[in-house]
């Protein structure tokens, strides 16, 4: 067998994204003598990147360039992550479990015969013998999951991993290598930019999430600042999301999005169980809300009660002085 | 149009969940149709409605997924197919999943497949992009609109919170997101008429699957709860002040800030 371990390297307007190095992190978590394989798509030139998947722990990068690989379809992609397989023959794959990550590595899994542990929050070795650890339930639960037979492919979580140290003394190969794609039946036609400018929900270190306490789509406003000076993301719970104060995409919940930030900061959020699976992970959790019966003080570490109008223009001033 | 449905029948998302020897415990736990596969339900009653055709439902499971395959009929899908693993298989995965339904769809002529985009219960995600893998035909998941013209499909994909306007062509698997439909809700002729409508039952042995063949690739050795989180502090005083103690909570005690 060999032991070699690939990395799904995955970029985002020509950054490689922070899941990328946890991924190489887990990899050498996985097999800390074999090699570990660095591999990128694009269409563009990918040596930065690559030296960047080096830098942090990665033993040599390989590139794949092509214009079908400019922007991620699962075929494109697929194709080309294919044949570096089939001629690397690695005994691991490990990848981030975004939005790519989840649409690619079944694809994948499914043409290599191959089982796939997904949204990986932890591992260990025991005798050699590699244990995941999953959430189950949107986080209600846990599941230590092994693989039985072929392949040890995963997808880990972002932020529950740490990155190695960036090390810029580092050196390692990088191959560019031809490949040859064909036969795509999806074409992206456009993509409208929806998301809040800056950092992505999934991967953010704060979030600051509304609920129906937030009254409107207006009285987001203030949460939008307060995570700007915080430097996160806006989440919100179901309740929000139905009375269209914001877009489904910033739900947070066991239906929308399980977060696991260093911050929450839950804001008129009362905290039904719904919601909670889906955040109640996060290292540290702030709730203000008026109602001093709410559930979601159950699960805070710090909570203040009070109107959360009069206290966010207050918290966004104060965090500002200690940024300063 | 031929139009299918997967779908899964998980635990409520109100329910609490408890673990005994190393199991979920689900006595008494109420039982519902995977949120997601509720869209997929929805989209695909709308999608015959336009373009004429028939909706079949599909469940692997248990015999209790039943209750479920009624709920998506009464709907209005036309047809639920359950089969049945519960006395053939101890645990499967999903590699195990796919399969089972990749030899359901071998003499089938889908054009159409919706699923939920995942499960609420083990979230993988992964059964659709494999069954549409070993069928060869394409696949577009976390779908937020979609319009089919003759042979095409005009997508709206969500990608992290971004729109990604996509064409394909049938057949086609799709993965259906929040934000695609609102699910209606079964009406009482609905319900009546459920009860007559056909219901297939098919284990392994009828898809001409052995045990063997699809055995699990991945085993759960282990469930747990995550440890109880403990309620934390309730500040006090004037507003100010509380702000001011949080800020300087965050940043010396939590040291996130």
């Amino acid at each position: 067998m060999s032991d070699k371990c690939l990395v799904i390297g995955e970029a985002r307007e020509g950054t490689l994204r922070n899941v990328s190095f946890e991924a190489i992190a887990a990899a050498q978590k996985l097999q800390s003598d074999g090699e570990i394989i660095g591999v990128i798509c694009g269409n563009t030139d990918l040596e930065n990147q690559a030296k960047e998947m080096i830098y942090y722990g990665a033993d040599r990068v390989i590139t794949l360039k092509h214009e079908n690989l400019e922007a991620y379809t699962s075929e494109g992609y697929g194709q080309a992550l294919l044949k570096v397989i089939k001629d690397e023959n690695p005994s691991g794959i490990v990848m981030g479990h975004t939005s790519v990550g989840k649409d690619l590595t079944p694809k994948l899994a499914s043409k290599l015969d191959s089982g796939l542990v997904s949204d990986v929050v932890d591992l260990e070795l025991d005798n050699g013998k590699a244990v995941f650890t999953r959430p189950i339930y949107s986080g209600k639960a846990f599941e230590k999951k092994i693989i039985t037979s072929g392949l040890t492919f995963i997808t880990i979580r972002p932020n529950n991993i740490p990155a190695l140290e960036r090390d810029e003394s580092r050196s390692g190969g990088i191959s560019t290598k031809e490949i040859d794609i064909a036969g795509i039946r999806t074409v992206i036609k456009d993509v409208i930019r929806k998301a809040a400018e800056g950092v992505d929900l999934s991967e953010a270190n704060v979030i600051v999430a509304g609920g129906r306490g937030v009254k409107s789509e207006e009285g987001f406003k203030p949460l939008y600042e307060l995570a700007e000076v915080l430097g996160g993301a806006v989440g919100a719970s179901r309740g929000a999301c139905d009375a269209e104060y914001c877009d489904y995409s910033l739900q947070i919940g066991q239906t929308g999005k399980v977060v696991t930030p260093d911050l929450y900061i839950a804001v008129g959020i009362s905290g039904a169980i719904q919601h909670l699976a889906g955040m109640s992970n996060s290292k540290v959790i702030v709730a203000i809300n008026k109602d001093p019966e709410a559930n979601i003080f159950n699960i805070a570490d710090y909570g203040i009660v009070g109107d959360l109008f009069e206290i966010i223009p207050l918290l966004i001033e104060e965090v500002k002085k200690i940024k300063q | 149009m031929d139009i299918y449905v997967l779908l899964k029948r998980t635990f409520d998302t109100e329910e609490k969940i408890n673990v005994s020897s190393g199991k979920i415990e689900d006595d008494g736990a109420e039982f519902i149709i995977n949120p997601y596969d509720e869209y997929a339900v929805e989209e695909a009653i709308n999608q015959r409605d336009v373009h004429g055709g028939e909706v079949t439902v599909v469940t692997v499971g248990e015999e209790e997924s039943e209750k479920q395959l009624r709920t998506a009929l009464a709907m209005g899908a036309d047809k639920a197919v359950l089969i049945n693993t519960e006395e053939d298989l101890d645990e499967g995965d999903q590699y195990t999943t796919s399969r089972i339904l990749e030899a359901y769809f071998k003499d089938k002529e889908a054009d159409l497949i919706l699923a939920g985009n995942v499960a609420i219960d083990e979230a993988s995600g992964q059964v659709g992009p494999r069954l549409a893998e070993l069928l060869g035909i394409s696949f577009i998941t976390t779908i937020t609109s979609l319009k089919i013209e003759d042979n095409n499909a005009f997508i709206e994909k969500d990608i992290e919170g971004d729109v990604e306007v996509v064409e394909s062509s049938l057949p086609l698997l799709v993965t259906c997101q929040q934000g695609l439909n609102e699910p209606r809700y079964p009406s009482l002729p609905g319900i009546m008429k459920a009860k007559k409508k056909p219901l297939e039952e098919l284990e392994i042995d009828d898809l001409d699957l052995d045990e063997d063949d699809i055995e699990a690739k991945t085993k759960t050795v282990e469930i747990f709860l995550p440890p109880e989180k403990e309620a934390g502090r309730v500040l006090e005083g004037d507003i100010g002040d509380q702000v001011e103690e949080l800020v300087s909570l965050l940043k010396n005690n939590a040291k996130v800030l």
